[in-house]
């Protein structure tokens, strides 16, 4: 919100003209993309090193002298932790071998969560992942190998990719329709539709966000007097679609975790 | 190319295209957290969990053992107040059997007392007839001898004979008495 006005108006100079003229222009995607803060580096880059080490610093602060008794911060700590481990991994991959995935789910729920809440604070107003690539680099390029490569190692190569693409208890005439749909599932759209989900979401939610900001803002500046006030309303329901984005970002996070656990169970099951 | 067709499409860049430098920023700083987690965060939190698995299960542990000792200490109790009861019985016993003793020994003593009082009183009477008997033989005897005198008319000088004529009698007297 802070860097909104200014920015909007950067990228097209007409833009700035019909708005000067008393027209409203609806924010875009433009919005998402700022100039570059210094060199190369753009807002959001600051923002997944800033998530990397809030994440790394909270954990490592959190763990540093576990008591058998917690105190208040080490109990939320363990509470995420416990909601990794025992409510997302262990239900999703089984409680057999879910222990070396336990790193990876609550990593992956930690820096989501975290970047997905730079989107509602104050001051920052910007979550990272929507910008497809920061989702796209976990979902593609650590969840996607690792759920492929887990099942590799448990069954080999050969009787993994049977287990994945021929299920059992088919007749054989199905496989011929079922088998391409298994492969493209399994090793297209199930990493990018993750990605593309956290994504959208958080794209979606930001620009609803800017819209009742922004169009509150031009009421109360460009609107007759007697149409001032709506731009309350407006400003409003940013503070309800704030709180709405507040359960959306969680969900987002969960859900990502959820999703990554499960094509891990998936890849490891005996059978499908 | 993704760079050229954000630069072409300036106004308004496509959001569904990623940026390479963000992929690639994105995964180191994935990986570095998770490298974190995976050697600090995680491997503290399990220690953790086994810890209070341990604590848990050792608290039970001492509740059953400290159960098991409330519940020896309460048989103990009740078994030595059944035992002081049954002391209690016995010396209620006892001292029932003792009073008893004493009540006897006391009834034997006044008994012995009585019969030895009664056997003292015998005893005097006793010596007291024999000593009358004794007295009242020399008095017959005297008299005997006096009336005999007096009837016979004449002193029975001769002491000796005297003597043996009397206890001749007297003897004949005994006889006569035992026969009877």
């Amino acid at each position: 919100m802070s860097a909104g006005p200014e920015n909007r108006k950067e990228p097209s100079l007409g833009a700035l003209v019909l708005a000067e003229g008393g027209e409203f222009s609806p924010p875009g995607v433009e919005e998402f993309f700022f100039p570059p803060l210094v060199g190369g580096i753009t807002k959001p880059m600051v923002l997944a090193v800033l998530a990397l080490l809030i994440c790394v610093s909270f954990y490592l602060i959190a763990t540093r002298n576990l008591k058998v008794v917690p105190s208040k911060f080490q109990f939320a700590a363990e509470s995420v932790y416990d909601l990794c481990r025992n409510t997302i991994a262990r239900e999703q991959i089984g409680s057999k071998e879910f222990r070396p995935f336990v790193p990876l789910i609550l990593a992956l729920f930690s820096f989501i969560l975290v970047n997905n809440v730079f989107g509602i604070l104050p001051v920052i107003y910007f979550p990272t992942l929507s910008h497809i690539g920061y989702a796209i680099a976990m979902s593609v390029l650590v969840v996607y190998p690792v759920y492929h490569i887990a099942g590799m190692r448990k069954h080999g190569v050969g009787r993994y990719l049977k287990n994945q693409l021929f299920p059992p208890g088919v007749p054989k005439a199905v496989y011929i329709l079922l088998t391409p749909i298994e492969f493209f599932t399994k090793f297209v759209a199930n990493p990018l539709t993750l990605a593309i989900r956290v994504f959208a979401a958080m794209l979606a939610g930001h620009l609803l966000l800017l819209v009742f900001t922004l169009g509150g803002e031009y009421l109360l500046i460009e609107a007759s007097a007697a149409l001032k006030p709506v731009s309350i309303i407006s400003w409003a329901f940013v503070i309800v679609i704030t709180f709405l984005e507040a359960l959306v970002l969680v969900i987002q996070a969960y859900v990502f975790a959820v999703l990554s656990a499960s094509y891990i169970g998936a890849a490891l099951a005996d059978e499908h | 190319m993704v760079k050229a067709f954000v630069l072409a499409a300036e106004g308004a860049p496509n959001p569904i295209l990623p940026h390479v430098s963000e992929i690639i920023l994105g995964t180191i700083a994935f990986l570095v957290l998770l490298f974190v987690l995976w050697k600090y965060a995680v491997p503290r939190f399990e220690k953790l969990y086994e810890e209070r698995v341990e604590a848990i299960e050792g608290g039970i542990e001492k509740a059953e053992k400290a159960q098991a000792e409330a519940e020896q200490a309460r048989q103990q109790f009740n078994a030595q107040l059944a035992e002081a009861r049954t002391e209690a019985a016995k010396i209620r016993d006892d001292a029932r059997l003792e009073s008893e003793r004493i009540r006897e020994d006391l009834r034997a003593e006044a008994e012995a007392e009585a019969a030895r009082i009664v056997a003292a009183g015998e005893a005097q009477l006793e010596a007291r007839r024999a000593q009358i008997v004794a007295e009242l033989r020399s008095e017959l005897g005297r008299n005997s001898i006096d009336l005999a005198s007096r009837i016979v008319g004449e002193s029975l000088e001769d002491e000796a004979r005297r003597k043996g004529t009397v206890d001749r009698f007297l003897a004949e007297l005994d006889a006569a008495g035992a026969t009877n």
